[in-house]
């Protein structure tokens, strides 16, 4: 179990460096460098200024040189400046982390908690209408695009019944109910993402597990459906969906980063679309690093969690 | 198969609906300001656009391009996740382990943000002429090129997994000790042995370009204005959700449409191949 442990960590550490290193030698190949906005800034600068800026900034170095005090510099701390916003990166993440992590957070919630009683119903039916209403509702839920969802649940709530606001966040110092209303349609549309993929794991997990001769056995001795289930069958099925779950993560990050953009919520896929979108390319780098960072990590924690939970794949 | 139809139907409707509109005299790219978003009627069935241009032909011209990245998109995943995953059976050992660990970290990475990284990288930069960069035939092959770069795990974990299975099956064990080279035994043996699975994971890889495709593009770092696709004829629209909330309507149902016959056609095509596979 421990050299589990430490093999998967360094897996994981080694591909945090290899994508932060693939996205510091894309900075280079990015249109309008800091230099040549200068340039376009000033028309006194002479070329020869040029070279010394370049020189001034490192930016003449080897690309693995610079990466290297790049990597040493987020190693204390030093995240850099961002030109869009004329900040700190450092300061500018925090709140928005902490946007992203309510949203994506409410709506993964959200998402569970409908698609283990629908999966569950499924599975106890193969094949009923029941079932194939959870499929079909399932399917959906992979097939439709988020960012028209989006613009649909605004069209309904927003221009026709003007029950909630079209996006944005709210002011400060406003009330809950100002965030529960801005939160709302973001939410609903995470959660009708979330919930593709998780209905059919719940659904095929279950329905694996009920399959099992401990079931039969509990079903002869008089447990009820409710018991077979919360009972047996999901604690079962529940350290595989964890980690199929846990895939997951990437992909909320994903649809945040469309969802924020649609309906103007302050989150890390906002601030990563306004960065590139911005030429802010050190912002981007590093928004992004920090999600790679997160998804991979929980990806690990869901990986040892499984080993942990389920003696069948631990490996010896 | 009625996922197969309207695959079949959408596929004729962008392929015939443009050349038809021309030979009527409709073109999609005129701009009549005068008619600026027409209601729905007999000259425009589905209105004009905010340029006053028959949203209809718009329409289908947008789904040439978002049809066509798709399937191209879907045969180059396919073709690279194919190649690893029969690399990967074949050598086994460390090609194996390396192979099978970078299409289990790609499959975890947060897809949308770095694509949205990649789709920004100046093509000047690449060494390409500005007149080549600039062009809708770049913007198709970058898209292509982009999801192939992280869409090949799902079908070359599936083909791995078929041809070690195949490999201890007596045909190709025959073939091997025949001393065919494990190049002719994987095309000839092998492949043909696959077909039905790699199928599958080409159908369902259409409906996730598509559905790649339109994002991007939606957000601008796809098929950029004036080429039209189902994606960016959705980010002109939300711009204009307040005075045209129809222009919303169609792009979007058009793609949950594609989209979805793609993944139905595609669970179809797996139960056919393995009934078992689909639980009792």
């Amino acid at each position: 179990m421990r050299a589990y442990l430490l093999r998967r960590g360094l897996e994981t550490a080694a591909s945090v460096l290899l994508v932060a290193f693939l996205l510091f030698a894309l900075i280079d190949l990015m249109p309008g460098d800091p230099i040549d906005l200068m340039l376009q800034a000033d028309p006194r600068l002479t070329s020869a200024d040029a070279a010394r800026l370049r020189a001034l900034h490192g930016l003449d170095r080897p690309l693995l040189e610079r990466f290297l005090a790049w990597l040493a510099g987020l190693a204390r701390g030093e995240l850099g400046f961002s030109r869009l916003y004329g900040r700190p990166v450092a300061e500018i993440l925090g709140p928005r982390l902490a946007a992203t992590a309510v949203l994506v957070g409410t709506s993964f919630l959200l998402a569970l908690l409908l698609a283990l009683p629908l999966g569950a119903i499924a599975a106890l039916r193969p094949r009923s209408p029941l079932d194939r209403l959870v499929d079909l509702l399932a399917a959906f839920a992979v097939s439709v695009p988020s960012f028209w969802l989006a613009l649909l649940l605004i069209l309904l709530f927003a221009v026709e019944l003007r029950w909630l606001p079209a996006g944005g966040e709210p002011e400060p110092g406003a009330g809950p109910a100002a965030w529960l209303r801005h939160l709302a349609l973001p939410v609903l549309t995470a959660t009708v993402l979330g919930l593709g993929p998780l209905l059919r794991f719940v659904r095929a997990g279950l329905l694996e597990a009920l399959r099992e001769p401990c079931i039969r056995t509990a079903r002869a001795k008089g447990a009820g459906t409710v018991r077979l289930v919360l009972g047996h069958a999901l604690p079962q099925a529940l350290p595989a969906l964890l980690a199929v779950v846990a895939l997951q993560a990437g992909g909320l990050l994903s649809g945040a980063l469309v969802i924020e953009t649609v309906f103007a919520w302050p989150g890390m896929g906002r601030l990563i679309y306004e960065a590139i979108m911005g030429n802010d390319y050190n912002l981007a780098v590093i928004a992004v690093l920090v999600g790679t960072a997160a998804t991979l990590l929980a990806n690990l924690a869901a990986d040892l969690l499984h080993a942990r939970l389920d003696p069948r794949v631990r490996p010896g | 198969m009625a996922p197969a139809l309207v695959l079949a139907v959408l596929a004729i409707a962008v392929l015939l609906g443009p050349p038809l509109g021309t030979a009527f005299g409709l073109d999609g790219e005129r701009i009549d300001l005068l008619r600026r978003f027409a209601a729905p009627g007999a000259a425009h069935p589905l209105g004009t656009d905010e340029l006053g241009r028959d949203f209809l032909l718009r329409l289908l011209e947008g789904g040439r391009i978002s049809l066509l990245v798709g399937l191209a998109g879907a045969l180059l995943v396919t073709l690279i996740g194919t190649a690893i995953g029969l690399l990967a059976a074949f050598a086994r050992g460390a090609v194996d382990s390396l192979a099978m660990r970078t299409a289990d970290i790609v499959l975890a990475l947060p897809l949308l943000p770095l694509l949205v990284v990649l789709a920004a990288v100046d093509p000047m930069r690449l060494g390409l002429d500005p007149e080549l960069a600039g062009s809708a035939g770049l913007d198709v092959a970058r898209i292509v090129v982009l999801v192939a770069l992280f869409g090949w795990p799902a079908t070359a974990r599936l083909v791995r997994a078929g041809t070690l299975s195949l490999l201890t099956a007596d045909h190709v064990r025959a073939a091997r000790a025949l001393g065919a080279s494990p190049t002719r035994v994987a095309l000839r043996h092998v492949l043909p042995g696959l077909a039905a699975p790699i199928a599958v994971a080409a159908t369902l890889s259409i409906g996730q370009v598509i559905l790649a495709e339109s994002v991007l593009s939606f957000l601008g770092l796809g098929i950029r204005p004036p080429t039209p696709s189902w994606g960016n004829m959705l980010s002109n629209a939300q711009e204009m959700l307040w005075q045209a909330p129809r222009l919303a309507l169609w792009p979007g149902l058009a793609i949950l449409l594609a989209v979805a016959a793609c993944n139905l056609l595609g669970d179809a095509l797996a139960e056919r191949a393995d009934p078992r596979a689909s639980g009792p």
